[in-house]
């Protein structure tokens, strides 16, 4: 964990009601796909969580919905702006037992699912990735996941389909899935999927670092906070 | 002089900070040392060890643990805390893993690397609750002080239920008194028509002190759902908006009462902790203000030196209750 200052260089709408957030600076803590950051806003006590899509030596990038006021004031950020962060927080996703994963998000929960297909790709492991919105409009990364290199298939609700209509009938080729999104489709996912899984779970938070319990949550192992426990979870720990 | 708050004249004890015209920023609790006014606000730093990859914790004044019950609990259904005009409401509802636990796994991690004060945090739904878990807390050799918790806002009974009127604070004052040898600090509750009430039957108790407020009860509502944010529905609130409540509430009781307080609420810099400390706080504790700043703690101990200074001030002590002064 790192407390940073960051320069925003990009804070733009890619559908309907999603951001794309481009910050510059320090990235040395970000070390698994699926961990977070804590962005403190103007105006607003506590800090805002959001999932990482993507980072390099430069900077990350994080993809975020408006859906509250502090989300709706970050849109209005301008670039140049510098925000402080917490980096690195929480525990990602576990990427060294899958060598045919399929990577199953929706809507806002897709990002942090870019960063571990990026990883996949790097390790010379090519990942299915199912990913759903609610209609064309709120779509987004969908082609960043092909130009990657990745089997991507995109439902739309608007089409009358859901990724839990595609798990069915293409779990056979995988051997874990990965998957984040709202907590209705991840519910539905643990229930659907035969395959061994992870699932990136999210709440509200205070501290993000482990110390307020703020984000306990009960599992068949206990509470877990999900800041410093999660975000991502084993399918079998959860009381679903 | 009250209690345990301050140094009589003479006092050849007193140690300085750092170089010997530096502002002295040590105070005394329970005639216990503490090289700054600070401490980690119960619930908002776990149990101590887990926060060591921050900063040094021996930086810190004191180390005030997680409120602990007899059993383990798993607390409240999630989301359990949200965002305020400065400030925050959390639900938690006194999750930890219960006395056993707490005394064998977390605190000699803590012990180990912590040098200063621990600060137990006792909650329970009965009497006998009380005073087991404190009497376990009085055995531990790690633990110097032993603060109950009679004002938890997020538990269905017991928490807070003990905190609202005087009969009953004074019943729990009275029943840990008598079973811990340990110096007692009551945490009170701000949800009262007359703190100082509680206050004064918590010293006629016994009690060894007070910490001033614990959160304010509150909720939000979320709009497009129609429903309450928090799972537990109401919450307390907690941050900068409450501290002008917890000054009044220090202020008032110092006037009335001669033992030490803590005070807590929204402090957030070292001018907020010596504004307590004018209307009579003997320390202060730090809890919201460290969630958003890890760091928050050992930012403000460092404030300490320039602020007393420039408030032409040579020891922290000396600036307690001085509000009163007409």
């Amino acid at each position: 964990m790192e407390c940073n200052t960051y320069t925003i260089s990009a804070n733009e709408r890619v559908a309907h009601d999603i951001y794309a957030l481009r910050l510059n600076g320090r990235t040395d803590a970000m070390v698994a796909p699926g961990q977070f950051i804590n962005i403190k806003l103007d105006g607003f006590f506590l800090r805002r969580p959001f999932s990482v899509a993507d980072w390099d030596e430069n900077g990350l990038m994080v993809y975020y919905k408006t859906v509250g006021e502090g989300t709706r004031a970050l849109a209005q950020y301008a670039r140049g702006r510098t925000i402080n962060a917490l980096i690195g927080l929480g525990h990602g996703f576990d990427c060294g037992c899958s060598a045919r994963p399929l990577i199953i998000g929706g809507g806002v929960g897709v990002p942090p699912l870019f960063a571990l297909a990026k990883r996949f790709i790097s390790m010379g492991i090519i990942p299915t990735v199912l990913i759903g919105f609610a209609s064309g409009a709120d779509e987004f990364l969908s082609s960043e996941f092909r130009l990657l290199g990745c089997n991507t298939i995109v439902t739309l609700e608007t089409d009358g389909l859901r990724v839990t209509d595609r798990i069915l009938e293409i779990q056979s080729a995988h051997d874990m899935y990965f998957a984040c999104g709202p907590e209705g489709m991840l519910r539905a996912v643990h229930r659907i999927c035969r395959l061994p899984g992870q699932l990136s779970v999210e709440t509200r938070m205070a501290c993000g670092v482990g110390l307020c319990r703020g984000c306990t949550c009960d599992t068949l192992a206990g509470g877990k906070r999900i800041c410093v426990d999660g975000p991502v979870f084993r399918k079998e720990i959860l009381r679903w | 002089m009250r209690g345990w708050s301050g140094f009589s004249k003479g006092d050849t004890q007193v140690v300085k900070n750092g170089a010997a015209d530096m502002p002295d920023c040590s105070t005394e609790l329970a005639g216990l040392k503490f090289a700054n006014p600070i401490l980690t606000a119960s619930g908002t730093f776990g149990f101590g060890a887990e926060a060591s990859g921050f900063y040094d914790l021996n930086r810190l004044g004191g180390v005030i643990l997680k409120g602990v019950t007899r059993e383990p609990r798993m607390g409240n259904p999630i989301p359990r805390v949200t965002d305020c005009p400065s400030g925050m409401l959390n639900a938690v509802g006194l999750e930890n893993p219960g006395i056993d636990a707490v005394i064998d796994c977390e605190l000699p991690p803590l012990a180990r690397i912590y040098k200063g004060a621990i600060v137990a945090n006792v909650c329970g739904f009965t009497i006998e609750e009380y005073t087991e878990v404190a009497a376990r807390f009085d055995a531990s050799p790690s633990v110097s002080l032993i603060e109950i918790n009679i004002s938890c806002p997020n538990v269905a009974h017991g928490g807070m239920s003990f905190g609202i009127d005087a009969k009953s604070a004074a019943a729990v004052t009275r029943a840990v008194r008598r079973a811990v040898r340990k110096p007692i600090i009551m945490k009170l509750s701000p949800n009262v028509s007359d703190i100082v009430e509680i206050a004064k039957a918590c010293e006629t108790e016994g009690a060894d002190g007070l910490t001033l407020i614990n959160t304010i009860l509150g909720m939000r509502i979320d709009l497009r759902a129609r429903r309450p944010i928090l799972g537990n529905v109401y919450g307390g609130l907690s941050g900068p908006a409450i501290f002008p409540i917890a000054l009044r509430m220090i202020h008032q009781v110092y006037k009335d009462v001669r033992i030490p307080i803590i005070g807590a609420g929204g402090v957030s810099s070292a001018r907020d902790a010596v504004e307590m400390m004018l209307a009579g706080a003997s320390a202060v504790q730090i809890g919201s203000a460290a969630l958003v700043d890890p760091s928050a703690c050992v930012r403000i101990i460092d404030e300490f030196p320039a602020l007393l200074t420039e408030l032409g001030a040579t020891s922290i002590r000396e600036l307690i209750g001085t509000a009163h002064k007409i």
